[in-house]
């Protein structure tokens, strides 16, 4: 990695001082823990990375990083501690019936050393204990600052290879944290690792900030802040922290979402009279209206191809989702079950779609799945669950809720509600979660 | 939570109407009454409007929220009073300007709850423009669920949550 940190914390800091001066870029960080233990799952075993220069170890466990990245998506269990019995961290000194006698379908082992400039080469390789047979070897050269990046990156490799489809580690989210309390109450727009480490803070605000929307590069971010007075929508380039004024129109100016090209932003707006979705073309700045019902419109979201969007609706009565073709054309509805269904999530080959449904005064995650009849399943407890964002490879989802003395958090779960892991603010609330796409890994780091 | 709400409803409707009547007995009456001439006591039109002191003394004009039912923007007939009062105000007071600032409870979608914020700041708003109060003195901000007043999940706390507050940002 090219320090893309820091860079960032200058940025970041740079707009702070716009806004509010002398505060800290990095953000408080998230405390992380797994509220659900696995049943059924992979087995495999991540042995602790040896490290083989005679200098201090670096303070990051790469092994664990992965373990852990296994874990939270639901479709691995592993060893740990002492359960782990033999320590190899080469090929030769694998013991494969130890592991069978363990009954472990996976292996992995690596080392590290110095390789200078400050950096460390990491050498990982996964074995199939079956077969006995190597799966996948490679090796990247990192500071140590960029050693947790490179476990994600291990951890994706490791995904694919046994899964056949790619990893989400190696990725970033977005998310609002709360503090404070009536008028000295503080929103922060914050962007960090998809396991809650590295936050670093992109805007701080007096006002409500809301709905942050990541573009498809990953390199901007859309948000909605309130500190004008009222609604209004911002880009913002993470790299450099400039941003431009996207819509701050009379009314509500909310929910944008970029189109699965980068080139095209959907958002919720009443300058008209009532709520109603629209696209805005950002390169020509030209606005069209998608939906024409005098209700609520919101939350509109792409369908991958671009060609349509799906928002959620009170016209029936009660919020449904809806869909709609950009170019119009007439909404259809997609909900029937449930009172209240609404924040549409899609995965990345729109056979999913995730959302908040309530049922009296219970809120939970359903996912619909669109290949089976429109089933849905639900995969989340509530009681106030909401905003559901899809992980790129769709595998998991970020939520947000509220727990018991009011304060929001979030929950990071397996697309299959398996596993889930709690993301909290010591003393503050974390709502408005977006998981961000795929990340191109620095050429620096070599393989 | 409904009797509870009810019940401080109600007080504040009492508060009004007394207000009303207080309201009127503090206006100067006007020196060397002229002989009996009933009918034209009655309606002191000229003297019974509101100044921007009644803003801080008035006891329903310095209520300024108005409540409503989860997922409903319709004013509820036990907020009609504090509706006519700032719409009365307004009307004497054409000057005036107020934001709306339209809440949610915490329940719902962030985003849908933006639309239900400001369909109940403009459900207050169209009530006191039939009342006689001009649209240019009005101004709608929804927060949705960003401001919460409340931290506890009761349905006592959500009540408190669901309003519109009366902002005013020029008093005359």
């Amino acid at each position: 990695m090219k320090r893309p940190g820091l860079k960032f914390l200058l940025a970041s800091m740079v707009l702070v001082a716009c806004a509010i001066p002398a505060l800290p870029a990095r953000a408080q960080g998230l405390t992380l823990d797994v509220v659900n233990g696995i049943p059924s799952a992979i087995p495999i075993t991540i042995v602790p990375f040896g490290f083989e220069s005679s200098t201090q170890p670096p303070a990051t466990d790469v092994a664990a990083v992965i373990q852990d990245d296994m874990v939270r998506c639901g479709k691995f269990r592993t060893l740990t501690g002492s359960d782990i019995v033999e320590h190899p961290t080469h090929a030769g000194q694998i013991h494969f019936s130890t592991w069978k006698l363990l009954k472990q379908d996976y292996l992995v082992i690596g080392r590290e050393r110095l390789v200078g400039h400050g950096q460390i080469r990491v050498a990982y390789e996964l074995w199939n204990v079956t077969a006995q047979k190597k799966m996948l070897a490679g090796a990247y050269n990192a500071v140590p600052e960029e050693l947790r990046g490179v476990a994600h990156q291990i951890a994706d490799r490791i995904y694919q290879a046994i899964t056949g489809q790619p990893g989400a580690f190696y990725t970033r989210i977005a998310y609002v944290t709360t503090t404070g309390s009536g008028k000295s109450m503080q929103w922060s727009l914050v962007v960090a690792d998809s396991d809650g480490h590295h936050p670093q803070v992109v805007v701080r605000s007096r006002q409500p900030l809301l709905s942050p929307a990541w573009s498809p590069d990953g390199k901007q971010l859309a948000y909605v802040s309130f500190e004008s007075g009222d609604s209004a929508i911002y880009i913002q380039n993470l790299s450099t922290g400039q941003r431009r004024l996207i819509s701050g129109r009379k009314g509500i100016n909310g929910a944008p979402a970029f189109s699965p090209g980068g080139k095209r932003l959907a958002m919720m707006l009443s300058f008209g009279g009532s709520p109603e979705i629209y696209v805005e073309n950002l390169s020509t700045g030209q606005l069209t209206q998608v939906s024409h019902n005098l209700s609520i419109n919101a939350e509109p979201r792409w369908m991958p191809d671009g060609q349509a969007l799906v928002f959620t609706s009170d016209r029936s009565g009660k919020p449904q989702l809806y869909t709609e073709p950009v170019g119009g054309g007439g909404a259809t509805r997609l909900t029937f079950q449930g009172e209240y269904n609404s924040n549409a999530a899609v995965n990345f080959d729109g056979s999913q779609i995730a959302m908040m449904q309530g049922m009296g005064n219970v809120y939970r995650i359903a996912i619909m799945d669109r290949k089976l009849d429109n089933q849905m399943r639900f995969i989340s407890p509530g009681p106030l669950d909401e905003s559901p964002s899809f992980a790129p490879n769709g595998s998991m989802l970020l939520y947000a809720s509220t727990d018991n003395n009011g304060h929001g958090v979030l929950y990071e779960v397996a697309d299959n509600g398996s596993v889930r892991q709690r993301l909290s603010l010591v003393n503050g609330g974390v709502q408005s979660p977006a998981w961000g796409p795929y990340r191109i890994p620095p050429a620096s780091q070599g393989n | 939570m409904n009797i509870l709400s009810r019940i401080s409803l109600a007080a504040l409707l009492c508060v009004g109407l007394a207000a009303c009547a207080s309201k009127q007995e503090v206006k100067p009456t006007p020196p060397a009454p002229p002989p009996p001439a009933a009918p034209t006591q009655t309606a002191p039109v000229s003297n019974g409007k509101f100044t921007p002191a009644d803003l801080e003394t008035n006891a329903c004009l310095m209520k300024r929220k108005i409540y409503f039912d989860f997922d409903k923007s319709n004013i509820k007939p036990e907020f009609d009073d504090i509706v006519a009062c700032h719409a009365k105000y307004l009307v004497d007071n054409p000057g005036a300007r107020v934001t709306l600032e339209g809440n949610t409870d915490p329940r719902g979608s962030r985003e849908y709850n933006l639309g239900l914020g400001e369909r109940r700041a403009k459900s207050v708003e169209q009530a006191m423009e039939a009342l006689g109060a001009s649209a240019s003195q009005f101004n709608v901000v929804s927060y949705g669920k960003e401001r919460l007043v409340c931290h506890q999940m009761t349905h006592a706390c959500w009540a408190k949550d669901r309003r519109v507050d009366i902002v005013y940002t020029k008093t005359e």
